[in-house]
């Protein structure tokens, strides 16, 4: 047998969901008794069979990948509960197994998996979805790139309505129908790491909270963004117009451009806008949201206007 | 033989894994460590805090890489952003040598995240040098490849796993990261004489030594690294030493982890066998 071919068969296998007791199926991929199909590759000895040699990695297979996911989305756990949620990534793992060589990218298609499949969710759809983007997102900021941050020195120096600033990589832009941000934190808090240490009651209690947390949730649009500081994660709740030229921003438009964008349906008076975008940039810069555009997209140098940032 | 090409000629002695929940610790007491081996697979990121942490580390201390998903023995070339990813942070820690698993665990561009064994042919064998050769030269640095912990063994296999790891680093002209655990765990899961495979292993060749605790259950051992280092696998460490010389050594603690002092200490055992090669080298 070929190298390819024999790792493709023993793959099958090993990334074939387990039983409800968490054992190896009896059913071979593709049809037919498992026990055969394996020992068609693997030596039995004089301990285990052919099956349960094969049936070690199986388990250790799903039992890290589903870790993986368990630690990754703490949130979307609680909002459907431990056995939905174990049969759902078992589901999306079976349809999107890992494409990466690392497993932080584990639940890189699970939003787009659950949109397509909204039955493993349902009926807590939005909420659903909204948490999967949220813990995404904490992914994404806690370790994407970060590059030189333009403080507000540099972008008074800069000022010209036609420049493209650029958002930071790592900051993620995030419109949401319910407030799972609170939800999250309520869900992470006590998670450091002791539960081994922890009584039965005190776990108890601790799974109860989160199912009421979970319960008493209301719809709310919020718009957030998820950013660190200090190396650290935060979810900070901004306004409507902020998240409109955020992602204006984030998407290149100029200055003027994002900022007209940001406004077109606001309600905030006219005569507090340009107030309110001198704070918001001044925060932002503050943040280190900001920082240096491409040469090709600072735009051209103007005369007798200056940017309102 | 205190060092060899295939840990560029380095002097390294006894190190340990740097893992989280010792960073605190190692970042305000700065504990006197010979070298911190590193999963590489952790800080292929774009930034953030792992790699902050991993830089303070490296302005005060030695850093080994070690991967856990290369998949030398994969029968699919390697995957190109893995090592674009790779390059990055060898450029970034300098590492004398790198080293990956003798194993396989991917197939068609999917990842089991495991450490699956090879069956011990010759194509296999062949195929998993030049991978070793592939990476080695993209990455212009030494490898050494780690024998893996099994709990299977194929019907196709043409050769013992022994012959096979010989079989590979004379193709690839690469190192051995010798893992005395692996060895143990493999030899009572597949019934060979620990001792056997020691012996064969090309002493020259042995770029680093791993240790390291396991788990034994009914009817097979777990490399699961949750454990101190039981005697047997002291006995094939201090043979491993005769035979290689003094070795860079790591302790490998990945679970249940305890203590800085209670990881660092264990892994300090060494020493003892350590100082009886520099003696023996020095007679």
């Amino acid at each position: 047998m070929k190298l390819a071919t024999l790792q493709r068969a023993v793959a099958q296998a090993v990334m074939q969901p387990l039983t409800p007791s968490e054992h190896m199926q009896r059913t071979a991929p593709g049809g037919g008794r498992m026990s055969a199909y394996v020992a068609r590759f693997i030596k039995p000895n004089d301990r285990l069979t052919s099956f349960e040699r094969l049936e070690i990695y199986n388990r250790q297979y799903w039992f890290r990948v589903l870790s993986s996911m368990i630690e990754d989305f703490p949130g979307l756990q609680a909002v459907l509960g431990t056995r939905r949620f174990e049969a759902m990534c078992k589901a999306y793992l079976t349809a999107c197994p890992s494409r990466s060589f690392t497993l932080r990218n584990l639940g890189a298609h699970l939003e787009a998996w659950l949109r397509r499949n909204p039955k493993w969710v349902a009926p807590m759809q939005t909420l659903a979805l909204d948490m999967v983007r949220l813990e995404w997102a904490d992914i994404e900021a806690f370790d994407g790139k970060a590059e030189p941050a333009l403080r507000s020195e540099d972008l008074g120096a800069m000022a010209n309505p036609r420049l493209v600033l650029k958002v930071q990589p790592y900051v993620q832009l995030l419109e949401l129908h319910y407030p799972v941000d609170k939800l999250l934190l309520e869900v992470k808090d006590g998670d450091d790491g002791n539960a081994d240490f922890a009584s039965n009651a005190f776990q108890e209690r601790r799974k109860k909270r989160k199912v009421q947390a979970v319960a008493k949730l209301k719809p709310a649009q919020i718009f957030l963004a998820v950013h660190r500081l200090d190396y650290s994660v935060y979810f900070r709740r901004i306004e409507p117009e902020e998240f409109l030229l955020l992602s204006s921003l984030r998407n290149g438009k100029p200055i003027e451009r994002a900022i007209e964008l940001a406004f077109r349906k606001s309600s905030m008076p006219a005569a507090d806008r340009s107030a309110s975008v001198q704070q918001s940039f001044q925060t932002w810069a503050t943040l280190g949201w900001f920082c240096r555009p491409e040469e090709s997209t600072r735009g051209e140098k103007t005369h007798g206007k200056s940017g309102q940032i | 033989m205190p060092a060899n090409r295939f840990n560029n000629f380095t002097e390294y002695g006894i190190g340990i894994g740097l893992r989280a929940p010792h960073y605190d610790h190692i970042l305000s007491r700065k504990p006197v460590v010979g070298w911190f081996e590193i999963i590489s697979e952790n800080f292929m990121i774009d930034g953030g805090r792992p790699l902050h942490i991993l830089d303070q580390i490296l302005e005060q201390y030695k850093v080994v890489q070690h991967g856990v998903s290369m998949y030398f023995g994969s029968a699919e070339k390697p995957n190109r952003e893995h090592l674009r990813r790779l390059k990055e942070l060898v450029k970034r820690t300098k590492t004398p040598w790198l080293t990956d698993h003798l194993c396989w665990g991917s197939v068609d561009g999917r990842y089991t995240h495991d450490l699956l064994p090879m069956p011990y042919t010759f194509e296999a064998a062949r195929l998993t040098a030049q991978k070793v050769r592939e990476v080695r030269d993209f990455l212009e640095v030494p490898i050494a490849v780690e024998n893996v912990s099994s709990y299977a063994e194929f019907h196709v296999s043409e050769m013992t796993e022994w012959e096979f790891l010989n079989e590979v680093v004379e193709r690839a002209d690469c190192g051995i990261l010798l893992d005395v655990n692996n060895i143990y765990v493999s030899s009572q899961n597949h019934s060979f004489d620990p001792l056997t495979y020691l012996n064969s292993v090309p002493a020259e060749r042995v770029a680093q030594i791993h240790i390291a605790g396991h788990s034994k259950y009914r009817k097979y051992i777990l490399d699961t690294h949750d454990h101190p280092v039981i005697d047997p696998v002291w006995k094939l460490y201090e043979r491993a030493i005769q035979r290689a010389g003094h070795t860079a050594t790591l302790l490998e603690w990945d679970d249940s982890i305890p203590s800085f002092q209670e990881v660092h200490g264990e892994a300090l055992k060494a020493n003892r066998f350590l100082a009886e090669a520099t003696l023996a080298v020095a007679v």
